[in-house]
């Protein structure tokens, strides 16, 4: 797996311009959703006197912060429905893009380690298949050959008792992604303006019309917010509040090995998931910090408790090595499901409430989110994760549902 | 990790309490006359804030009583620890404001801790939860 050559690393793949006074759209966040946004505005809607605003360098916050894990083995149709869609754009993006940024089709196997989680494992293998999603149920043995180096013993506290598979799910490298996107942005003629924070918003009562930012005003006819864990600071100096609650999440890599783990391991119930990048590295992570924060690092026995999951399930890992630790904010929602559509101010639109699975779902983010600013209504991937959902009931929970906790 | 100042049991490792996110939420006064937006609200919407955030806690595996904090979100500074049903201590910085400076806490907020000299701390002597609980 790990024998492809990496590609060489980029000379500058866009421009850094100034800001212009107006423009036709204005994408705040330059991450990997607001990136993705921006490209499919221009090539969908022809929109293309467009910028993206990111107050850091482009792709720094949780684009760069991920496990990079893709898949779409999700429970509930509508969450199949855009996940799949999205991992289905991941298979063509590479040629689209014009740059392999090594989507690796590696697999993603979802332990089971209760009789409620083999229950539910089956029965989400049994969505999955109605919803055209790939999903197969592994017994440990099957497990033990497609990972070799899985613990599969019954003398662990909580034994594998099999798994879901999804072959066509797998990682890719996020930073390639990002850079991948944006160039394409540039050469459509979007703007990526870096260091350029927003403080505030421009309203003609309760439409909006500019952004303000630290590098001036700029005027603009809508405004699509792809901030993540900042979602709720941007919306409140919008004047209007979100069911959002921002958590750290950390991952951490190990220093780089022999090509030892040929798949993406979740295991929902022990908590933690792991899979090895092209470089070598053990990439790991879990559940956020409980309490909420903006400071992008969170509690050290939040990683202990991840590693001892790692150690239990992969013995030869217990001599590797922890190389770093980082952590991100993340925006959760409370039924772990996204916020995509309009928002309580006119022209401005929210993508948000990705939690800590946002990563995988990036093109098809993209696409309907550019849908929805485009058109002003939502595409039909997007239609049900809209913000009224919380004041209509009709909440797509997919805590304990997604295959792994969000 | 946080050292969390339990009110009854002194400084403790985090891992010993349980995090209950938003402190003064009050319990609808009339259910029965909320819209599906106010029940919205009160079921789905919490503060997000970016700075000084007031916040529950509960001591699970120690006194098991629920406290108050107020903890910047941005450095986890805690500015000061206090009982369910007082109020937000005064003073305490707007909401947004990112970059808060290290305050020492002040004296109704104060919790007494093994060693510490007589009548620099108003002990908590309370083990059952104050009236207003729930709020």
């Amino acid at each position: 797996m790990s024998t492809q050559q990496l590609p060489e690393h980029p000379d500058f793949l866009w421009r850094n311009p100034e800001p212009k006074s107006s423009y036709d759209a204005v994408i705040v966040g330059g991450g990997g959703h607001g990136l993705a946004t921006a490209y499919f505005l221009a090539k969908n809607h022809g929109m293309t006197n467009i910028a993206v605003l990111e107050k850091g360098w482009l792709a720094g916050g949780n684009m760069a912060r991920n496990t990079t894990i893709i898949r779409s083995n999700y429970l509930w149709d509508e969450s199949a429905a855009i996940y799949e869609h999205a991992l289905k754009l991941w298979e063509i993006l590479p040629e689209e893009l014009e740059y392999d940024f090594l989507f690796s089709q590696r697999g993603v196997m979802n332990l089971a380690h209760t009789l409620g989680d083999v229950r539910e494992s089956i029965r989400r293998v049994g969505a999955n298949k109605l919803n055209g999603v790939d999903a197969e149920w592994l017994d440990p043995q099957q497990v033990k050959e497609l990972c070799p180096i899985l613990n599969i013993s019954d003398n662990i506290r909580y034994p594998v008792m099999g798994a879901t598979y999804q072959p066509r799910a797998g990682i890719a490298k996020h930073d390639h992604v990002a850079w991948a996107f944006a160039r394409k942005c540039d050469e459509l003629g979007v703007d990526i303006i870096q260091n350029c924070e927003v403080t505030g918003f421009v309203k003609d009562g309760n439409r909006v019309v500019g952004v303000k930012t630290n590098r001036g005003t700029i005027n603009t006819e809508k405004v699509g917010l792809c901030a993540a864990g900042h979602s709720s600071v941007l919306a409140e100096m919008a004047g209007f509040r979100l069911p959002i609650q921002s958590h750290p999440l950390q991952a951490l890599v190990s220093e780089l090995h022999e090509p030892v783990h040929p798949t993406v391991v979740m295991s929902n119930h022990v908590h933690v998931y792991v899979s090895q990048a092209h470089k070598g590295e053990l990439v790991m992570g879990a559940g956020v910090d409980s309490y909420n924060g903006y400071g992008q690092r969170g509690s050290f026995h939040v990683i202990e408790h991840q590693m001892a999951a790692a150690v239990e399930l992969f013995p030869i890992f217990a001599r590797a090595h922890v190389l770093r630790t980082w952590g991100g904010i993340v925006d959760t929602t409370l039924d772990a499901s996204p916020i995509v559509g309009t928002s309580p101010v006119d022209n401005m639109f929210v993508n948000c409430g990705w939690g800590t699975g946002g990563f995988k779902a990036t093109p098809a983010a993209g696409l309907t989110f550019a849908h929805t600013i485009a058109t002003g209504s939502p595409h039909k991937l997007n239609q049900p994760f809209a913000l009224e959902r919380f004041e209509t009931g009709a909440l797509i929970d997919e805590h304990g549902a997604a295959a792994v906790a969000h | 990790m946080l050292l969390i100042s339990c009110p009854n049991c002194g400084s403790r490792d985090e891992t010993e309490f349980h995090y209950g996110g938003q402190a003064h939420v009050p319990y609808p006064e009339n259910p029965n006359d909320l819209s599906d937006r106010e029940w919205a609200e009160f079921l789905f919407y919490r503060d997000n804030t970016k700075g000084a955030f007031a916040e529950r806690w509960l001591h699970s595996t120690g006194c098991r009583q629920w406290f108050n904090m107020l903890r910047d979100t941005v450095t986890y500074d805690i500015q000061a620890v206090y009982p369910m049903g007082a109020p937000r201590p005064a003073g305490a910085p707007d909401a947004l404001s990112v970059v808060v400076p290290k305050r020492p806490l002040k004296q109704p907020e104060l919790i007494e801790q093994p060693g510490s000299a007589p009548g620099t701390a108003a002990p908590s002597t309370s083990t059952t939860a104050p009236e207003g609980a729930t709020k």
